[in-house]
């Protein structure tokens, strides 16, 4: 697939927000077709840190992480992952592989329950891997023996420590499905983390949610980062989360990355205020030329290919 | 559609020009459709053909729809009082017309009969019933106006006793094997009974199995029966070609139809929904029609005669005089009668069906049958968590098309004969409307499911052209009223804090 020799880049020696080195993306690109969803993208993410992606609509943020979590192959790219038990290129997995051999979890922008089983069912399916070996591949635990009993014991115990740190306890029995909107958002967060992963990816967790939750959240994340120690990475329109919260902030925009930096870099970034918020007179200027252009008949428009 | 009032809020005028257009609508369209099909009625006489009129009934039939057409007006704009009222009583004169010759003796029923206004019996019997339904609509709708339930509330009240019968049924499990163990001792139990209630084993078996491809793994197969015809055939031809038993067939036919079903699960993994129905019912039959003209191997058309019986687990045959070993009355000491070999058959059976059960219950609650249902749910998030979609699938096809082959052999071996004819498309419609109707994923559904669907209409066999219409009815009714099946409700597979009872 992506066989091209991806040339290593340079990086500076400090993650911006410091840490160990978790994941590193290379040259990362994704077309569709003759759209570039994603062009050149190349960052780091620390291990106990939480980066954040931001930028406006549109930017390839979810597309960064389709190609993470092994839904979308890149076109060209080279995602390493710093595994513990040694290194992993993500582009090359299969992917349910990126969760189940590489331990990278994701939730999703649009959440993905399964709405019709159980908040504990929900976390046990998380850890579907784990039980599957304990069961023999299902024939041990077909008898019922010992040994598979205990795994899932073990299982339901992973279970209720994370739905006591989501405050989902109560409704541990309820049909996942039937939650309000942020317990569903926290659920998800929780099945992720019940498949034990060493990078989550989560997809605008914040969004809908009011400030409460909101900030529940954030705690949450930070209690991931410190207790957990493992990477976060977290794409987010809610700046009130991703200011608080985050280590390091990469922006995208048009499917380039404008900025890298910590949260008070970013934040300064004259890049990142332009991506946002435009600047008038730049855009009069690209108005200007562009008619000029037209006029003389160039082709450097170039949008009818 | 009316305005959705809800109870309490005033009601809307009577428009009664508007009623009687909608019922004098209705009426003409009975009329397009009867006239032609009931009014004109072509009899054989000697020399020819003659044509005999029913307008009678024509005519019956277009009051009857504007009658029905105007009760069911008034019980959507909320007035059930009127219908209450004079529904019971249509029902009531009814059943009294139909049952007159034994209620007043034949002189006074004679009589009475001339008012009956349609020849056929079925009619009536419909009519009744339509009558009774409406006064227990009106019924319902009068006790609602007062109890003031919204429709959500009367849904959930519905659901509600959904989960009290499917908790009920930890013990209506146990007592329906009980009731299906001694039911060959009962003095119900002739042949025909015994012969129905094999039947609808096998159909409980069958939906069982179907129930783990589409109930728990939410895949959608119309080709189910081609699993069946594989177990079928490869028992019939280990048994005729190389004089293989029942028993030692009956893992290999099981290995068989599993291969199958792996083989049908590789092409259409990617496929869901529409495409994957569209795929698996080509699939079924491509099986049929290759069974139909690979003569040299399977008979074609011919099919396959002299299948033996299964033995006494090889011990004994069920036979009158041994041809090799021993029989089964010899080995007893019993005399010997032709229904210890349905006995027999109908506790095989029982226990096969029963292991499914056994096996599917267990399952679910393995990490394998939590990811075939939380493939149902969602395949992408599946994918998220590490779940190998592919094996997974695959595992649910395999496994329901081996129970699928296990009943196969059975039932093969109980009819002694196949032909493709027993494996057509409309059986692997039977078996999905079995789980579809006893709800997906609920297994005492499907036994309640394939009572109804197989036993009813095996006892009512008088009624063999109206079987299909009630089928479809019972279908429809069945999609209009509780649309996740009769059973629906789900019994989660683990609950916190051990096998406490659901949070009231």
């Amino acid at each position: 697939m992506s066989a091209v020799d991806v040339l290593p880049v340079d990086f500076a020696d400090e993650i911006p927000g410091g840490g160990t080195e978790l994941l590193t993306v290379e040259h990362l690109t994704m077309r569709f077709g003759g759209l570039v969803a994603i062009d050149d993208v190349s960052f780091r993410a620390a291990n106990e840190r939480i980066t954040a992606i931001i930028g406006p609509n549109g930017a390839g943020k979810t597309t960064v992480f389709n190609c993470l979590t092994g839904f979308y192959k890149p076109t060209v790219g080279r995602l390493s992952l710093h595994h513990p038990k040694g290194d992993v290129l993500l582009e090359r997995l299969e992917g349910f592989r990126t969760s189940q051999s590489a331990g990278v979890a994701r939730t999703f922008q649009n959440i993905r329950l399964f709405p019709r089983m159980t908040v504990l069912e929900n976390l046990i399916v998380a850890q579907h891997n784990k039980l599957m070996r304990a069961s023999g591949y299902t024939v041990f635990g077909l008898f019922g023996m010992k040994r598979y009993r205990d795994a899932e014991a073990a299982a339901i115990e992973l279970a209720r420590y994370w739905l006591d740190r989501t405050g989902l306890v109560e409704k541990a029995d309820w049909d996942a499905g039937n939650l309000p909107y942020g317990d569903q958002r926290r659920l998800e967060i929780a099945r992720a983390m019940c498949t034990e992963p060493v990078l989550l990816c989560l997809d605008e967790p914040a969004a809908g949610l009011n400030p409460r939750e909101s900030h529940e959240l954030n705690r949450l994340l930070i209690y991931v980062r410190d207790e957990h120690r493992i990477g976060v990475l977290l794409i987010e329109h809610d700046m009130s989360v991703v200011m608080e919260i985050s280590d390091h902030i990469v922006v995208l925009d048009y499917g380039r990355k404008i900025s890298d930096g910590t949260p008070e870099q970013v934040r300064e970034d004259p890049a990142v205020i332009r991506a946002y918020l435009g600047e008038p007179e730049e855009i009069e200027e690209h108005v200007r030329e562009a008619l000029k252009q037209d006029d003389q008949g160039g082709d450097t428009t170039g949008e009818g290919g | 559609m009316t305005a959705v009032a809800e109870p309490g809020i005033r009601l809307r005028r009577l428009d009664v020009p508007a009623v009687l257009k909608e019922a004098g609508l209705t009426a003409l369209v009975i009329f397009a459709l009867t006239f032609g099909l009931v009014g004109f009625e072509t009899l054989d006489v000697p020399g020819g053909i003659d044509i005999n009129t029913r307008f009678g009934d024509v005519a019956a039939a277009v009051a009857f729809g504007f009658v029905g057409r105007i009760a069911l007006i008034l019980l959507r704009e909320h007035r059930p009082l009127p219908v209450l009222a004079l529904a019971p009583l249509a029902a009531a004169i009814m059943l009294m017309l139909l049952l007159s010759e034994t209620l007043f003796g034949p002189e006074t029923g004679a009589v009475l009969k001339a008012f009956i206004p349609f020849h056929d019996p079925i009619v009536l019997w419909s009519l009744a019933i339509v009558a009774v339904f409406f006064s227990i609509r009106a019924a319902l709708a009068v006790r609602d106006m007062s109890s003031g339930l919204s429709l959500e509330e009367r849904e959930e009240r519905v659901d509600r006793l959904g989960a009290r019968v499917q908790r009920g049924a930890r013990l209506l499990g146990p007592v329906l094997l009980a009731c299906a163990l001694v039911f060959p001792f009962t003095p119900f139990a002739d042949r025909q009974m015994l012969d129905i209630a094999i039947s609808v084993l096998t159909y409980v078996m069958l939906g069982w199995g179907l129930n783990i491809v589409v109930g728990l793994a939410g895949l959608l197969d119309l080709g189910y029966v081609a699993f069946y015809a594989v177990g079928a055939y490869s028992f019939a031809l280990l048994a005729t070609n190389l004089d293989v038993s029942f028993w030692v067939a009956l893992p290999f036919a099981g290995a068989m139809a599993a291969t199958a079903g792996v083989l049908l699960g590789f092409p259409v993994l990617r496929l869901r929904g529409d495409y994957l129905a569209i795929v698996t019912l080509g699939f079924g039959e491509m099986i049929r029609i290759i069974l139909l003209n690979w003569y040299t191997f399977t008979g074609g058309p011919d099919g396959i005669s002299g299948i033996p019986r299964p033995s006494f687990f090889g011990l004994a045959d069920f036979a009158r005089n041994a041809n090799h070993g021993l029989t089964f009355h010899e080995m007893f000491g019993i005399d010997y009668a032709s229904s210890q070999r349905i006995i027999f058959m109908f506790y095989v059976i029982l226990a096969m069906a029963m292991v499914v059960n056994l096996f599917t219950m267990r399952i679910r609650r393995l990490p394998i049958g939590r990811a075939w249902e939380a493939l149902r749910e969602d395949e992408i998030a599946c994918r998220s968590l590490g779940i190998n979609p592919r094996n997974t699938k695959l595992t649910a096809f395999g496994i329901g098309a081996m129970f699928a082959g296990f009943a196969g052999s059975f039932f093969a071996s109980r009819l002694g004969f196949i032909s493709p004819e027993s494996f057509t498309f409309i059986e692997s419609a039977v078996i999905l409307a079995i789980v579809v109707l006893g709800g997906f994923g609920s297994q005492i559904g499907v036994v309640v499911a394939a009572i109804l669907l197989i036993g009813l209409p095996e006892i009512f066999r008088e009624l063999q052209q109206y079987r299909m219409l009630a089928f479809g009815m019972a279908m429809v009714l069945i999609m209009l009223w509780r649309p996740r099946g009769l059973l629906a409700y789900r019994e989660p597979t683990i609950r916190l804090g051990g096998d406490r009872k659901a949070g009231s």
